[in-house]
């Protein structure tokens, strides 16, 4: 039998069954929203297709129980693993009342759901992390034990946000970690045009902080770093910087159309980084999957998308007189 | 002449202007290969090459603050903001630079850039990708806002704004983008900035509106024709400097006055359209100006994002008030 890496992380057999589900379960909601969306019932997707490992490896890392995410509007993964349901999700794709980022009134992708520990956010890129590093700064005035994670893509790096946040933390050292998602894109703007340093791990050192670059099709390679990044935060050491190293399998959103500025062959090449076949094949080997069980985790987790789906589309708009509300105090 | 959207004619604009003027230069965020997040640039990097045409790193402070350093040395920026709800990510290149930067230099230097970005709702876009934001800008002296409603103007429009000297932002209502053709003329015209339009005669009433309220304003007058009413319809295209003349002109002629915006009604550009007939005119008027504008609100969820724009009923409701007052 293959070498169980995961054991030696300290992780259980069904704690890794559990990280492929949620994997899955982020997948396939996020294909359901694409097949809403053609249909014409669903105004607007952004997908978490080919980042579910980065997002779910960080997130088993973290203390789901007291920890804070700020997420950025990929992170599927990253607000399932922290208690948000696939309905809720899928409710949000429609703007419906259910939804608990915002009861509708936001983007689809706009987290937020305070009794989960997850920090709202909004569309302009890279201003959660300022709000992150300010969840830090409390727990370290409070002397409270919480970690703040905030995610954001390689391209959204380049905001003065992105700046002036790290280098507040690093200042302050703040329990604080920042995960990049460097799917290589900023919708169609490539890394060599966004970015000049050879990754965007080593501007960690810049802002006197760590810097990791890890392999983000791999989960456990990802839960390793931030569960160090983790303990790191928690016993005062400050803030780091994490680069997972991603593919980003569909178009930037349902409004793109990536052929523009993708190749064929790039499009063929990136399936075979399919994180979820790749992590499924860790999990065959360990000898935990095989092809019987894998297709029953598809089945059961399609029943459980389709049961959303319903609830979902069954559930009310936000009532029209509900528009004036909560401008200001009531 | 052909038949052309209002992206064709922005398109075709931008390609006289590159064409024209070495100086000009387009960049932002996917303008490049990708032809703009809308295709508004479309094929402009292929037939201008990568120095002409380019793409920025994700980070709109940095997209207005060399856009003023280039246009000290001579160029002629034409940065795309991807949407204007990221505003606020350039906001002090624009309202705390370039728009002071003919003032501040004792007119030794100047910022002929100009700003194009979509806004506007009606398209399912909620959260910072609807906002009419206009406002904001108009209370910033030294920008010039232009803001065009259909195919012809803003051709006409983006050409002047590009060619003007001082900074222009130029706001193009996503709605507005595919949802009619216009015959416009092949080659270059301009169109004066800081001139109205109008865009419909009449007599009873004038209807002020400008970006895709425009068009509501000329269904609500179709409607009051019905009715006998004859209602005047003024264009703003620009929202600052604020064309006054045609305004009173109007006013002067059919003595009652409807200003619709699509933005919230605080402190809007609606307002200020009001405050400048009263000033000038309210010997003229036989009833109060009203207004026709969005609650305030934060712009709403797109299931009542209908319900929340104004539209031609709520036109037609307003201009009734006047007229029977
Ligand atoms: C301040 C700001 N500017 C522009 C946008 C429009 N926009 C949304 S996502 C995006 C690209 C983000 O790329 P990246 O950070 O690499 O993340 P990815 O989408 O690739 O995961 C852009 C330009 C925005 N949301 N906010």
């Amino acid at each position: 039998m293959a070498n169980k890496r995961h054991v030696a992380l300290g992780l259980t057999d069904d704690d890794v069954l559990e990280m492929y589900r949620t994997m899955v379960l982020a997948r396939k909601i996020d294909e359901r929203m694409w097949l809403l969306n053609r249909a014409g019932k669903m105004p607007f997707v952004i997908s978490c297709q080919g980042q579910e490992a980065a997002q779910v490896g960080a997130a088993f890392a973290l203390d789901r129980n007291v920890d804070y995410v700020a997420p950025y509007y990929r992170d599927v993964g990253v607000v399932l693993a922290f208690g948000m349901k696939a309905e809720e999700l899928i409710a949000s794709g429609f703007g419906k009342a259910m939804d608990p980022n915002s009861g509708g009134r936001q983007m689809p992708g706009h987290f937020g759901q305070k009794k989960n520990r997850i920090i709202t956010g909004s569309s302009p890129v890279a201003t959660q992390v300022p709000h992150a590093v300010g969840f830090a700064l409390a727990a370290k005035l409070e002397g409270k034990q919480f970690v703040t994670f905030t995610s954001l893509g390689d391209g959204s790096t380049n905001q003065g946000d992105f700046h002036e946040a790290l280098n507040f933390a690093g200042v302050h050292k703040l329990p604080v970690i920042t995960f990049v998602e460097n799917n290589r894109l900023a919708i169609s703007v490539p890394y060599d045009k966004q970015v000049a340093s050879e990754n965007i791990a080593i501007r960690a050192k810049a802002y006197g902080m760590k810097g990791y670059k890890v392999d983000g099709q791999d989960p456990l390679a990802v839960y390793e770093v931030v569960k160090l990044a983790r303990e790191r935060a928690i016993n005062g050491e400050g803030p780091t910087l994490i680069e997972a190293e991603t593919i980003r399998l569909t178009s930037h959103s349902s409004d793109d159309n990536q052929s523009v500025y993708r190749s064929e062959e790039e499009l063929e090449e990136i399936k075979k980084n399919d994180p979820i076949i790749l992590f499924g094949n860790y999990l065959k080997e360990v000898g935990l999957l095989d092809e019987e069980k894998i297709k029953a985790i598809d089945d059961e987790i399609n029943r459980q998308v389709n049961e959303a789906t319903e609830i979902a589309e069954k559930a009310p708009y936000p009532k029209p007189e509900t528009l004036y509300d909560y401008v200001y105090e009531q | 002449m052909a038949q052309m959207t209002m992206i064709q004619a922005i398109t075709d604009a931008l390609r006289i202007e590159l064409e024209r003027d070495e100086n000009v230069l387009v960049f932002g965020e996917d303008v490049g290969k990708n032809g703009g997040v809308f295709r508004a640039t479309d094929g402009l990097q292929k037939q201008f090459g990568e120095h002409r045409v380019f793409d920025t790193p994700l980070a709109e402070s940095a997209i207005g603050g060399l856009a003023i350093g280039l246009a000290l040395q001579g160029f002629r920026p034409v940065p795309e903001i991807q949407f204007f709800g990221f505003l606020f990510e350039v906001m002090d290149s624009i309202a705390g630079q370039m728009s002071r930067m003919r003032y501040r230099t004792g007119n030794t230097e100047q910022a002929p850039i100009t700003i194009r970005s979509p806004f506007g709702g009606g398209v399912q876009t909620p959260e910072m990708h609807a906002d009419s934001l206009e406002g904001l800008m108009a209370q910033t002296p030294g920008v010039k806002v232009v803001i065009p409603s259909t195919p012809y103007d803003a051709k006409g429009l983006l050409i002047s704004a590009i060619r003007d000297n001082d900074p222009v932002i130029f706001l193009e209502h996503m709605k507005l983008y595919r949802s009619f053709r216009q015959e416009v003329p092949e080659g270059e015209y301009t169109i004066e900035l800081g001139k109205a339009d109008v865009k419909r005669e009449g007599k009873d009433v004038t209807i002020i509106a400008y970006g895709a309220m425009v068009h509501s304003s000329l269904k609500a007058a179709e409607e009051l024709e019905k009715q006998n009413i004859s209602a005047e319809v003024i264009d703003l295209r620009t929202v600052s400097p604020l064309d006054v003349e045609t305004i009173i002109n109007s006013v002067k002629k059919t003595n009652r006055a409807v200003v619709v915006q699509e933005a919230q009604r605080q402190a809007g550009v609606a307002a200020n359209v009001v405050a400048e007939i009263q000033e000038r005119a309210i010997l003229h008027l036989e009833a109060p100006v009203l207004r026709v504008t969005a609650p305030d609100t934060v712009y709403p969820f797109a299931a009542v994002e209908n319900e929340w724009l104004p539209d031609a009923k709520d036109i037609v409701a307003k201009v009734l008030e006047v007229i029977h007052f």
